[in-house]
This record gives structure tokens, sequence and C-alpha cells, in this order.
């Protein structure tokens, strides 16, 4: 039977900081994703369900380790460029070089504005590159992107329900998808309070209120179309 | 009289994360922070803040270890853990220590040493005052959370 429409998209973020790893998962739920971190780039090719040279996905592949072959539904890979072992750019390769995963959208994060580096991810087949710290405007950009492969992952399901009777091989994809849960609510409701609490008088100060991207001030250029930086901000 | 306490904290609160800006020892990544705060994620700001403190000092340990050995000479380890504490701190808000560390971050990608050196003591500095005020800052928003409990539960009105 067909599933019901998801409406969130599921977002899995790779890095290797924890620190990283806690604002992006908030950053992409308050953006309405689902998310699921995980803290490299080889945990991130077990979570996609590719194993080396196999793929789980194809029925005559030979494994002889047994592989968990639930698949999840991905919309989209957000991945820190810097980690130690498999970096962004070999798991962007990776990605992209995978038959069944290629179309997912892979976005590189870093916080060096190193232009060499960004044309290479982008020519890679990276849809974005971001520098750090990402913000919440950012992520708007990525809707587009994450929007195509799931519509055509919901074509590609219709037809695979019309033609699989029903012993098919062919898994839906899974509906149970982990859930990094968000710290547990305070015992005591103070939260109203909080928004109010973190004021700052902004009479005597000026607060620096440029929120241009940081490759956009220092000048960078690459040759390709880089990602549009458009005025529009959708700050929450 | 509760509600006086409140006012007066709340007024602490205010002045104090005024003078940190002022000081530019943050900036408005740390605003940005709260925003990202809400009834799902109640705790988020003061968790984020932990793991903060928590990996830079990590990192700042590192840093000392590796810099304090006679033969050391791996900059290019000094530079990832660099790279990291600047990413943290910009994300943070944290425009001094992360300010520092870009300044330590050229020195060792020169391999100077002593400029190192004085980088890190700098970066150490910056790092420890900013953990007292944020300590103080949350010590005082303890207070405030402590009054708001007790007028909630009755035991005083404003």
């Amino acid at each position: 039977m067909g599933m019901a429409a998801e409406s969130q998209f599921h977002v899995l973020a790779v890095d290797d900081s924890l620190f990283d790893r806690k604002l992006i998962e908030r950053l992409l739920q308050k953006s309405s994703c689902q998310v699921t971190t995980v803290d490299s780039g080889s945990k991130a090719l077990e979570f996609l369900g590719l194993r080396q040279g196999i793929e789980s996905n194809d029925p005559n592949a030979l494994s002889t380790a047994p592989v968990n072959h639930q698949e999840v539904e991905v919309n989209l890979i957000i991945t820190d460029y810097c980690m130690p072992g498999m970096t962004g750019f070999d798991l962007l390769k990776k990605v992209k070089e995978s038959s069944a995963f290629k179309n997912i959208p892979v976005v590189i994060m870093s916080s060096e504005n190193v232009p060499a580096r960004i044309s290479r991810c982008l020519e890679e087949g990276a849809e974005e590159f971001f520098l750090k710290p990402v913000r919440l405007a950012d992520l708007n950009k990525l809707k587009p992107h994450m929007m195509k492969t799931k519509l055509k992952n919901q074509k590609l399901e219709e037809i695979e329900e019309l033609s699989k009777d029903e012993n098919g091989t062919v898994a839906a994809a899974a509906a149970v998808v982990p859930e990094i849960k968000g710290s547990t609510k305070a015992e005591i409701e103070v939260l109203p309070l909080q928004q109010d609490l973190l004021l700052v008088q902004q009479g005597d100060q000026t607060l620096s209120t440029n929120n241009k991207r940081k490759s956009m001030e220092e000048g960078i250029s690459t040759d390709r179309p880089r990602p549009r930086f458009d005025g529009i901000t959708t700050a929450v | 009289m509760l509600g006086l306490g409140v006012d007066r904290l709340q007024a602490d609160i205010n002045r104090l994360l005024a003078s940190l800006f002022h000081q530019g020892v943050l900036d408005e990544h740390f605003l940005q922070l709260q925003q990202l705060q809400d009834e799902t994620s109640p705790n988020f700001v003061y968790d984020v803040i932990n793991i903060y403190f928590d990996e830079s000092e990590k990192l700042l340990r590192n840093l000392r270890l590796l810099l304090m050995d006679r033969e050391f000479s791996d900059y290019k380890k000094i530079g990832l853990h660099l790279n990291q504490l600047v990413g943290s701190s910009s994300s943070i808000g944290a425009r001094r220590v992360r300010n520092v560390c870009v300044a330590f971050r050229s020195a060792s990608e020169l391999s100077n040493r002593p400029g190192c050196l004085r980088g890190l003591e700098v970066a150490e500095h910056e790092y420890h005052y900013l953990k007292n005020m944020m300590h103080e800052l949350f010590q005082v928003l303890s207070f405030i959370l402590l009054l708001h409990m007790r007028i909630k539960l009755g035991y005083g009105r404003q």
C-alpha cells in the first residue's frame, strides 16, 4: 500500500564536532526538518545503507556481513568539510558515485573560506557550500533542493507500487526514522520569561547587524555559478 | 516584593549582557542562539554553551600540551584545533575568543613558536574571561528562575 505522504524533509547531518552537530540539528529542526546526526562520513554511508562496493538495494549484491537493509529516505545530506578520516569531500564523492544515492542533494559546510575548496566541492556536485556559522536563512535555500528529490521519490514509489506484487522485494521507504530528541522539557515552565530575559539595551552601543555572508564580504570568486546570495533573508 | 527582586535581577542581566556586547566579548550570533530556543528545545542555549565550554577546554588543553612539548613541530595539528575553536566561537558569538584564535592561527601558519605560545596565553585568558561571565549570567538567570517559580507557586504577590 502507498505510504501517507511525509510532509517533513529528512536531513542527514554529518560533523565530527558535537558542538556543530547540536547546532545544525537545532537549526534544521527549526526549519521543520527531521534530523539524523552522525559523527563521521563512514557512519553516514552506513546509515544510508551503503557498504563498500555493495549497495543494499541491489537484489543481486552478495553481502557476506549481516546488513541492515533498512532503507531510509534522506532528502538532503549536510556535511562538514574538515573531518578526520573521510572528509566531507570524500563523502560527497562517494554519494555522487553511488547509483542509488547520487540524486540526494549534498551541502558542504566549512569554517574556512577557501575558494579553491569551494569550487572543487561545487564541481563535484555539491548543491551549496555554506560558511560557518550557518544561519537559518542559509537553510531556507535548501527547501527547493529537497523538494525535488522528495517529489521524485514519491513518483518512483508510486510506479513501484503499481508494478510490484505483494511479495515485492523492494522495501518501501522506511517510515521509522531515528529521531534525535531535543533536550527534555524543563520541569518548571518559565519559557516565556526566558524570551524576555536576554534583552539587550541597544541604546548605548551599536550591535553589528551585518548579516552579509562572509564569502561575499571577502569577495571570493569562482568560475562556476556560485550559490545564490539573494538578499532575501527569512530569519525567524 | 518578590516582583521587585526579579526586576532588579533582570536589569542586572541586561546590564551584564550590554557590557559584554560593548566590550566585544559577545556579538550578534549570541542573540541568534536565543532564537533557536523554544518550547520543543527549552534548554538549547544552556546545553550548547556547555558543550562549547567542554570542547573548547579540551582543545586549549591539547594545544598547551602540543606547544609545551620541546620536540613539537606539528603546526598542522595546531591549525586543525584552531579551526575548530574559531568555528565554534564564531557560532556561539564569542567574538573576542574567535579573534584571538584567528591571530593564534596565523602564527601557527608561519610556524612561529613564540607567536603561538603568546597566542595560546591570550586565547586561554579570553576564554576564561568569557566562561566567568557566562557563569555569572547563568547564576543571575537561575535566581530569576527561582523567584519566578516562587511567584508562580504563589509565595508572594507583586
